[in-house]
């Protein structure tokens, strides 16, 4: 089970990706979104390694 | 006229003991007179209002049939669309918009139905929250305390009825969002099977959770606005193309042959003991003594958290790319946020969230009706950022959503219905069902009120 990351590193994984999809985050706003990202990928550890056996989940397309 | 309860006064109009003019303008009144203390309203439709019922009297009075909902006067939580109106989802950018030109499906079809748009109503930025602190707009105050939140994100609609200003309301509710408020303020609120009530016109956010419903002050009045908004809606891709099933019908039917249980677990811990008191209440009425444990309801919760914030930051994508501080600061690094998520969490969650939707509905083939409270604590102080519960500070604010979230998150229909705690602060009790039996819901719902158990608390 992977560990929660560091809130350093999330912050640092923000400054990172963010302008690389062309969104620049306010530095007002940088601890509040590394916070926020690092509970999200808290919640993320919830799930990531919870067996949920070969469950399909497509989106149901129907031209 | 003192609008409380819808159907009260359908009766006095068509019986002509009074007009729909006179019960739209005793309600405008009220607004007028309580909305700038309670803040639910963002658009009053005062003129709009009295020319709709206007047109009730006179269809009354040429014999023709006026609707079930005849003069009515009802208001929507401000992403509905509105013709005429810029539908803001309790934002400032939306508010550089163009005007909406028709309504929404569950709007245009309460009016069809002979009920009167009072107007439009505030909610957390774009759905995002639970306690309606809306910063562009305000937050809405609880009519049972005006130093407390209204809860979110339909905390308008919610306090609307709760204040006396209309007897019925339209919220969402993606993880929660007219279920918490409805509970917080002491009245009705439905949030049917994901799919039932069509979406069209009306500002999404959590796509695959995205239900509307109605609030109101009494069982009869929300079987009737429900079974009124019900029926396949082309304009709609997810709701479902399935007959109209009415509820109002079934109220009288009692629940001697329902299966009722109490969930345990999860929905037996982490809130005060004064909401497990208000779920033994409702379980005694009914003579429910069965517990079921549904599993893994913290993973359903961060599954839920994870496809909402992904989502939300899809739906909001540009605006977050261009012009971040015209967010709410209450709902933008949230978002922000979302917008960074890898996708394979996001598929992890949708995968996650059908496993649980199997565990779930086999606990659900033996039992009809579920109980389980609505929140873990009864309304938080406006600005309150944490609270105790069983001896922990908690956030306050995502924690409204502990029993609510899992249910959404799987589109079980649920209905929250009031009941009285030991505090002048109301507090609700979830009734949750198995996918489409919001008829079962009806029946145990109009029980509780009959006996006593269920009862709106209105402010007025």
């Amino acid at each position: 089970v992977s560990a929660t990351p560091e809130l350093s590193d999330v912050a640092r994984y923000v400054d990172e990706a963010a302008p690389l999809l062309g969104l620049p985050i306010p530095p007002q706003c940088r601890e509040g979104v590394a916070r926020n990202l690092s509970g999200l990928l808290a919640a993320g550890l919830l799930i990531s390694d919870f067996p949920v056996g070969d469950t399909e989940t497509a989106p149901v397309f129907e031209p | 006229v003192t609008p409380v309860d819808a159907l009260g006064l359908v009766a006095d109009v068509r019986a002509r003991r009074v007009t729909a003019r006179e019960v739209t303008a005793g309600a405008l009144d009220r607004v007028r007179a309580r909305d700038p203390s309670l803040n639910c309203f963002t658009a009053v439709l005062a003129e709009s209002a009295l020319r709709d019922a206007e047109a009730v009297d006179a269809a009354l009075a040429a014999g023709r049939e006026p609707g079930p909902l005849a003069g009515v006067p009802f208001a929507v939580k401000n992403l509905f669309d509105v013709a005429g109106l810029t539908t803001l989802a309790g934002s400032k950018i939306n508010a550089g918009h163009p005007q909406a030109t028709r309504d929404a499906t569950a709007v245009a079809r309460l009016r069809g139905a002979g009920a009167v748009l009072l107007g439009a109503l505030n909610m957390d930025e774009y759905a995002f929250g639970f306690t309606t602190e809306n910063s562009h707009y305000g937050p809405t105050r609880n009519p049972h305390d005006p130093a407390r939140v209204a809860g979110g994100s339909s905390g308008g609609s919610a306090a609307a009825v709760a204040g006396g200003l209309v007897p019925l309301a339209l919220g969402s509710d993606t993880n929660g969002s007219i279920r918490v408020p409805a509970a917080l303020c002491g009245i009705f609120g439905l949030k049917p099977t994901y799919g039932r009530l069509s979406r069209a016109g009306v500002a999404l956010f959590g796509i695959s959770f995205d239900h509307v419903g109605p609030l109101t002050t009494s069982v009869r009045d929300l079987a009737t606005a429900y079974d009124v908004m019900q029926g396949p809606d082309p304009a709609d891709p997810v709701c479902a193309d399935r007959p109209v099933e009415p509820c109002l019908p079934c109220l009288d039917e009692g629940a001697g042959d329902l299966r009722v249980a109490v969930a345990d677990g999860h929905f037996a811990s982490r809130g005060e003991p004064e909401v497990f008191a208000a779920v033994e209440s409702v379980a005694k009425a009914l003579g429910a003594v069965r517990r079921v444990t549904i599993p893994e309801n913290d993973r359903a919760r961060a599954a839920a958290t994870i496809i909402t914030a992904s989502e939300g930051a899809s739906l909001h994508m540009d605006d977050l790319k261009s012009r971040p501080m015209d967010f709410d600061p209450m709902t933008r690094d949230r978002f922000l946020a979302g917008a960074l998520l890898p996708a394979a969490l996001y598929v992890r969650a949708q995968q996650f969230r059908a496993w649980y939707r199997e565990r779930v509905g086999e606990i659900l083939s033996e039992i009809d009706v579920l109980l389980a409270p609505t929140t873990p604590f009864p309304a938080p102080r406006i600005g309150q950022e944490t609270i105790a519960v069983a001896g922990r500070q908690v956030p306050a604010r995502p924690m409204l959503g502990l029993y609510t979230q899992p249910l959404s998150f799987i589109g079980l229909p649920v209905i929250s219905v009031p009941v009285a705690g030991p505090t002048p602060l109301p507090l609700g009790v979830q009734l949750v069902a198995r996918p489409w039996n919001e008829a079962a819901l009806f029946r145990v719902a109009a029980v509780l009120e009959r006996v006593g158990v269920a009862a709106a608390r209105i402010a007025a």
